[in-house]
């Protein structure tokens, strides 16, 4: 018997970095840059008596996606979280960079990330400035920047913020952006004000739906690599300008959505504002039965996100 | 941080001619393993970088039964540790052997 997989069919939440991109992108196109066979690892880890990775937990390289070239960056959330540090920022802001003089149809960024990595702070803070300018560089030479996110480490800390610099987003409904993670908030302002362990809770505020019916995230897809491969596709199609114009209307934006949201308890109370029918039924609606829902939503699609 | 080296003669060199493969992630539990096909055809190396130090003795055993049942002869094999137990070690040292055994 032989058994046939369809990498497409996989679940994005559940697959390593390496199987998103493979199944991503068009078969067999993938070149990588760095690779786990150059040995760039952590300078910083062994200090700490901490295990390294080969490819310090980012697989970077161009590729090809429905026939156009791509740059494509990865970060594989089971290693230290997905976070940041020295090399793996290095490889990012490179990957960027180098989209200035390659000019691909877009770069694709999967976030798997909780931030910063804590024993290399002071680098990882430092690569995510970095990666921010190169993304502003990057969009003002006319190459859309699309992030993925729908791993297990969620988009967190300044992977949050790097995000927010993207031209687009899509997210599936176990993606999370935000950035302070549930456990630093409870850390920091108790359970009362946020409680970690209240997976609902974490999820309705922070979580792949609300992202998209606030216009956080620019599309949603269900957790197959398939669905991402088409959200991404049609995302590159879509990508706004980034001029001042758009960057007063993001401003404009953010400022309106404050006013009207900021003095809601909890996210139902901001859908049943946004005209969701039925608030409560959210978080359980099939894929489906929430693209509906985004649909009737004229606030969730906005090109100043 | 504990570093091990075991070098084995083989009988014959590893099936395909793949040149490099990787499988697994560095996490607990876990452990990531790099295949790289530039040694002899009659000889290979694996080499382990752990973060649980004090189990040479189960190591060199799980690796002489994988070179055993494998014969990856001309593989340098490489492993970022992150405490994964023997039967995870295993799998991961024969998902490698079966990746190299593609055509490049």
């Amino acid at each position: 018997m032989r058994i046939v997989t369809d990498p497409g069919s996989q679940s994005w939440y559940e697959a390593s970095a390496r199987q998103r991109v493979a199944g991503l992108v068009d078969e067999d196109s993938f070149e990588e840059f760095l690779g786990p066979a150059e040995r760039a690892m952590s300078p910083h880890l062994p200090l700490f008596d901490l295990p390294r990775a080969f490819d310090d937990g980012i697989v970077v390289g161009r590729a090809k996606l429905d026939g156009r070239p791509v740059l494509v960056a990865a970060q594989e959330g089971r290693f230290m979280g997905g976070a940041f540090g020295e090399i793996h920022g290095g490889k990012l802001v490179g990957l960027l960079r180098a989209a200035i003089t390659a000019k691909p149809a877009a770069v694709l960024i999967l976030f798997d990330t909780g931030g910063v990595r804590l024993q290399e702070a002071n680098a990882g803070e430092t690569a995510i400035a970095e990666t921010m300018r190169a993304i502003a560089d990057a969009r003002t030479a006319g190459i859309p920047v699309i992030g993925l996110i729908g791993g297990r480490a969620g988009c967190y800390g300044g992977g949050g913020l790097i995000a927010g610099t993207c031209s687009r987003l899509a997210v599936s409904e176990q993606g999370r952006i935000s950035v302070s993670g549930p456990e630093v908030i409870e850390t920091n302002k108790g359970a009362e004000e946020f409680d970690s362990r209240d997976r609902a809770l974490v999820w309705r505020t922070m979580g792949g739906k609300h992202r998209r019916l606030t216009g956080g995230a620019d599309a949603y897809c269900a957790d197959t690599v398939a669905a991402f491969r088409e959200a991404a596709i049609r995302l590159i199609g879509t990508a706004p300008a980034f001029d001042l114009a758009m960057l007063e209307a993001e401003q404009a934006r953010l400022e309106a959505r404050v006013k009207r949201f900021g003095d809601c308890r909890d996210a139902t109370e901001i859908w049943a504002r946004l005209g969701v029918n039925d608030p409560d039924a959210v978080p359980a609606m099939t894929d489906a039965a929430f693209a509906e829902t985004v649909a009737s939503v004229t606030e969730a699609s906005h090109d100043a996100r | 941080m504990e570093s091990l080296t075991f070098r084995h003669s083989t009988t014959k060199p590893a099936a395909g001619t793949k040149p490099m493969a990787i499988i697994g992630v560095v996490a607990s539990g876990n452990l990531e393993v790099l295949l790289e096909r530039v040694l002899p055809p009659d000889s290979c190396e694996i080499a382990i970088e752990t973060a649980i130090g004090g189990y040479g003795d189960v190591w060199e055993a799980v690796v002489a039964d994988f070179v055993a049942r494998a014969q990856p002869g001309g593989l340098r094999i490489s492993i970022n540790d992150g405490g994964a137990r023997p039967d995870t070690v295993s799998l991961r040292l024969a998902q490698g052997a079966r990746l190299m055994e593609a055509s490049a």
